[in-house]
C-alpha cells in the first residue's frame, strides 16, 4: 500500500530521535521523582503513586486523542467544554434516574461526545473552516450550552447514587477503573495509530496533505474521523470526571485544552505534523503529573505550577526545534553530496 | 491547503488602484456594517435603554481592553502568525505592577516597570518565533502558561488594590466635560495609529506580504525576523497596557486578571474579515466586528442573557464569518458527486441532530420536574 511505502521512505534519523526523546522524558522524570523524594518521603509510596495515576488518566486519555489531531497539523480547543457538557448532562441523567447503571452514563456519555465531536469534524473539513477557528467556536458554543442546560445549577456529590461515584474509583481488577480505562484508551490508540489503515493515514496526512490526497488516501475523512475520536474519548473522560470529583459544575475543566496540548507537545508531537507516538504522549502526561503532585509535597507554593508548565513547553520546543534543524541540515547536506557526487563535482 | 476568500466579491482588501462602485460595496466590512445596523435596529426594539448614550458609553468599557490587544493583533494575524500569549502578558504585567505597587513602589513607575516588562515579554515571544522557526501557535501556547504562571508566582492569593484616584482615572475616568470614557479616546488614537501603520506605511505592506509568501519577502532583502520581533513587542507592549487599563477599571488586581480575554480578542480580528492564514484583512474590518460583538453583548446584556450563554452566539458568529464566505466553494464543489450517499449523510446527520436536542430538553425537563 502507499501508506506503507511512505513509512519505510520515512527519515530513520528522525525514528532515532524519537526514541531517544522518549528515553530522555524517563530520565527527567526519574531524575524528578528522585528530587522530590528526597524532600518527602512520602512521595515514593504505593498510595501516591495511585494518586498520581488516577489524576493524570483523564488528562492522559484527551492528550492522546490531542495527540492524534495535532498529528494531522490540526488541533482541538474544545475538549474541555466538550468534557465538561457530557459531564454535566450525565450528571442530569444521573440525578433524575438514579438506578440507572454505571455502564450506560459510560455509553451515553461517548455517544454524546462523538455527536459535539461530529460538530467539529464537520465545521472543520465540509465548511473548511481552520480547525483553531473552528474549536475556538465551539470552546464557547459548548461551554455556553452547559449554562443554558443547567441555568448554571451544579449537580453535588450527594444527587449522585453510589454506584454511579464508585465507577471512576472501584477497583474490581486491582485498578481504580479509571486508570483501567485510560489504559485501554493508550493500548486502542496506539493499535489504531500503528497497526490500522486508517490511523496509518493520519501520519500520512500530517507530513505531508497533499502527497497523502494525491496517494489516494481520504484525506477529509481521516480529519473527520480524529475530531470524532476526539469528541468520544472527551464524553468518557466527561463522565468519569463526574464520577471521580463527585460533582458536575458549569465550569469543570475549564482551561483543560491547554493542559492537553502541553502533555502532547512535551510527550513529543510535533505540532508542525506527523509526528508523534502513544508512549510519548503517556510520558508527557506522566510528567505533569509528577511535578503537580511533587510541587505539593514537597511544600512549594503550588502557584508555581502553571509557569512550570509553561517553561517546560518551551523546552520541549526549543530542544524540538534545535534538533529537528540540525537532522534537517545534515540530511540536506548529505543529499547535496550525493547529488554533486552524481554530477562528478566531489572526487 | 483551504485559502478562504473572506471579501465576499473577488476583489481584495488590498486597495487595488481602481474599482467599480459595486465592487466597492462588495466587500467583508459593509456585510458587518449591515449587521452592525441589524443589531442595533433589533436591540432598539427589544429594550428602551439600548439606545442611551451614557449606557453605551459606559458599556463600551467593557471592550476597550480587548480593542488596545485587538490592534497589534491584527498585525500579528496579517503575518500569518497568532499570538495566544495576550492575555497572559495582560495579567504578568498588572501583577508585577500590583506586586511593585503592594511593596510601596509609585504607582506611576510600578505602571512604567509592568509596560517594559510587556515589552520584553513581547521580544522573548518575538525572538523565540523567529529563531526557531516554529509556528507562533506553538510558542505563545507555551508562553501563555508561562506568563499566567508568573502572575501566580508574583501575587499568589494576594491582591492588589487601593490605587490612588490618579490611576483608576485610566479605567473608570471620562474625559473632562464629555460621557467619553478616557479609555475610548485613548483606543481611538492609537487605532488611527495602527491603521496609517497598517495601511499607509513600507511596513505595513512589509506585513500583508509576509502574510501572503514569507519567502519572497526574504528574498527581496526585508529582515522577517526583525518585522516579526517588532509587532510581537508591539503586541506584548499594548498588551501592558490594556492591563494597566483594566487593573484601573478593576481598581484592584488578581492573578487570573484577563484571563481567557486572548480567545475574544482573536475572535474580534477574525470575525473582522482579517485571514487567520495572513495576508487579507483591514483594520477598520477588525474595529467594526469589535463594535459588532460589543453591540451584541450589551442588548443581550439588556435582555438579561447570561455571560456565558452570550458566548454561544459570539462562538457561532465566528464560526459562521468563516463558513458563509466558504459556501459558494463547497455547493461548486459538491455539485458533481452530489449521490445518493451524501443524501444518506445529511439525512443521518439531521436524525442525530434531532435525537441530540430531543436528548438534551429531555434530560433537562426530567431533572427540573424533580424540584
Amino acid at each position: 500500500m502507499t501508506t506503507t511505502s511512505l513509512e519505510q521512505s520515512k527519515p530513520s534519523v528522525v525514528s532515532i530521535f524519537a526514541r531517544f526523546r522518549e528515553l530522555v522524558l524517563i530520565a527527567f522524570i526519574v531524575l524528578l521523582m528522585v528530587l522530590i523524594s528526597l524532600r518527602n518521603p512520602n512521595f515514593l509510596t504505593f498510595t501516591n503513586f495511585r494518586d498520581i495515576l488516577m489524576d493524570i488518566s483523564i488528562l492522559a486519555m484527551i492528550a492522546l486523542a490531542q495527540g492524534m489531531i495535532i498529528i494531522t497539523r490540526g488541533i482541538d480547543l474544545s475538549v474541555a467544554s466538550m468534557l465538561g457538557l457530557t459531564a454535566m448532562m450525565v450528571s442530569f441523567v444521573i440525578k433524575a434516574y438514579p438506578e440507572t447503571p454505571p455502564i450506560v452514563a459510560v455509553v451515553l456519555g461517548m455517544a454524546l461526545g462523538a455527536v459535539l465531536g461530529s460538530v467539529n469534524g464537520l465545521i472543520i473539513t465540509i465548511g473548511r473552516v481552520p480547525p483553531i477557528i473552528a474549536t475556538l467556536g465551539t470552546l464557547s458554543i459548548y461551554r455556553g450550552l452547559i449554562f443554558l442546560y443547567s441555568n448554571g445549577t451544579w449537580i453535588n456529590a450527594y444527587e449522585m447514587s453510589p454506584a454511579f461515584k464508585q465507577l471512576a474509583k472501584g477497583t474490581p481488577l486491582g485498578l481504580p477503573n479509571l486508570v483501567i480505562t485510560a489504559l485501554f484508551v493508550a493500548v486502542m490508540v496506539f493499535a489504531f495509530l500503528n497497526y490500522l489503515q486508517p490511523g496509518r493515514d493520519i501520519y500520512a496526512l500530517g507530513t505531508n496533505p497533499d502527497a497523502a490526497a494525491i496517494s489516494g488516501i481520504r484525506t477529509q475523512r481521516t480529519k473527520f474521523i480524529v475530531y470524532v475520536i476526539s469528541g468520544i474519548v472527551c464524553g468518557l473522560a466527561g463522565v468519569m470526571w463526574a464520577s471521580r470529583f463527585e460533582a458536575a459544575q458549569t465550569n469543570t475543566a475549564l482551561g483543560f485544552e491547554l493542559q492537553t496540548v502541553a502533555a502532547a507537545v512535551i510527550g513529543g508531537v510535533s505540532m508542525m505534523g506527523g509526528i508523534g507516538t502513544v508512549p510519548g504522549i503517556l510520558l508527557g502526561a506522566l510528567l505533569l503529573g509528577v511535578i503537580q503532585n511533587g510541587l505539593a509535597l514537597s511544600g512549594i507554593s503550588p502557584f508555581w505550577e502553571l509557569a512550570v508548565q509553561g517553561f517546560l513547553i518551551l523546552l520541549a520546543v526549543v530542544v524540538d526545534s534545535t534538533i529537528q534543524q540540525r537532522i534537517k541540515r545534515t540530511m540536506l547536506r548529505s543529499s547535496d553530496l550525493r547529488s554533486s557526487e552524481r554530477r562528478g563535482v566531489v572526487k | 491547503m483551504t485559502t478562504s476568500d473572506r471579501t465576499i466579491s473577488t476583489s481584495i482588501s488590498l486597495l487595488p488602484p481602481r474599482k467599480s462602485i459595486l465592487s466597492r460595496f462588495m466587500r467583508w466590512e459593509w456585510f458587518l456594517v449591515v449587521l452592525i445596523a441589524l443589531v442595533v435596529i433589533v436591540n432598539s426594539r427589544l429594550s428602551p435603554y439600548f439606545l442611551d448614550v451614557g449606557n453605551l458609553f459606559r458599556a463600551s468599557s467593557d471592550f476597550l481592553e480587548i480593542g488596545l490587544m485587538m490592534l497589534p493583533m491584527v498585525l500579528i494575524i496579517v503575518t500569518g502568525n497568532v499570538d495566544l500569549a495576550v492575555a497572559s502578558t495582560l495579567g504578568m504585567t498588572a501583577s508585577f505592577m500590583g506586586l511593585l505597587f503592594n511593596n510601596g513602589l509609585n504607582i506611576w513607575i510600578a505602571a512604567a516597570a509592568a509596560l517594559i516588562l510587556g515589552a520584553l515579554a513581547g521580544l522573548l515571544n518575538g525572538y523565540l518565533i523567529s529563531r526557531l522557526k516554529v509556528p507562533a501557535l506553538v510558542i505563545t501556547l507555551g508562553t501563555y502558561a508561562f506568563y499566567r504562571g508568573m502572575a501566580y508566582v508574583m501575587l499568589g492569593d494576594q491582591a492588589a488594590r487601593d490605587y490612588p484616584d490618579s490611576f483608576t482615572y485610566l479605567g473608570q475616568g471620562t474625559l473632562p466635560g464629555t460621557p467619553i470614557p478616557f479609555a475610548l479616546a485613548l483606543f481611538a488614537v492609537l487605532a488611527v495609529i495602527f491603521g496609517i501603520v497598517l495601511h499607509k506605511t513600507a511596513f505595513g505592506r512589509y506585513l500583508y506580504a509576509i502574510g501572503n509568501n514569507q519567502d519572497a519577502v526574504i528574498y527581496s532583502g526585508i529582515s522577517v525576523p526583525r518585522v516579526k520581533v517588532i509587532i510581537f513587542m508591539v503586541s506584548g507592549f499594548i498588551a501592558a497596557l490594556a492591563g494597566l487599563v483594566l487593573a484601573a477599571r478593576y481598581g484592584s488586581t488578581r492573578p487570573d486578571i484577563g484571563t481567557g480575554l486572548e480567545l475574544a480578542v482573536i475572535t474580534a480580528v477574525v470575525l473582522g474579515g482579517v485571514d487567520i492564514n495572513g495576508g487579507k484583512g483591514t483594520l477598520i474590518g477588525a474595529i467594526l466586528s469589535l463594535l459588532l460583538i460589543g453591540l451584541l453583548r450589551f442588548g443581550m446584556g439588556l435582555l438579561n442573557v447570561q455571560g456565558q450563554v452570550q458566548s454561544i452566539a459570539i462562538g457561532i458568529l465566528l464560526i459562521l464569518s468563516i463558513l458563509l464566505p466558504n459556501l459558494p466553494q463547497i455547493f461548486r464543489a459538491q455539485r458533481g458527486n452530489w449521490n445518493r450517499r451524501t443524501s444518506i449523510g445529511i439525512a443521518v446527520a439531521v436524525v442525530i441532530a434531532i435525537v441530540f436536542g430531543w436528548f438534551f430538553l429531555w434530560s433537562r425537563a426530567a431533572v427540573s420536574s424533580l424540584l
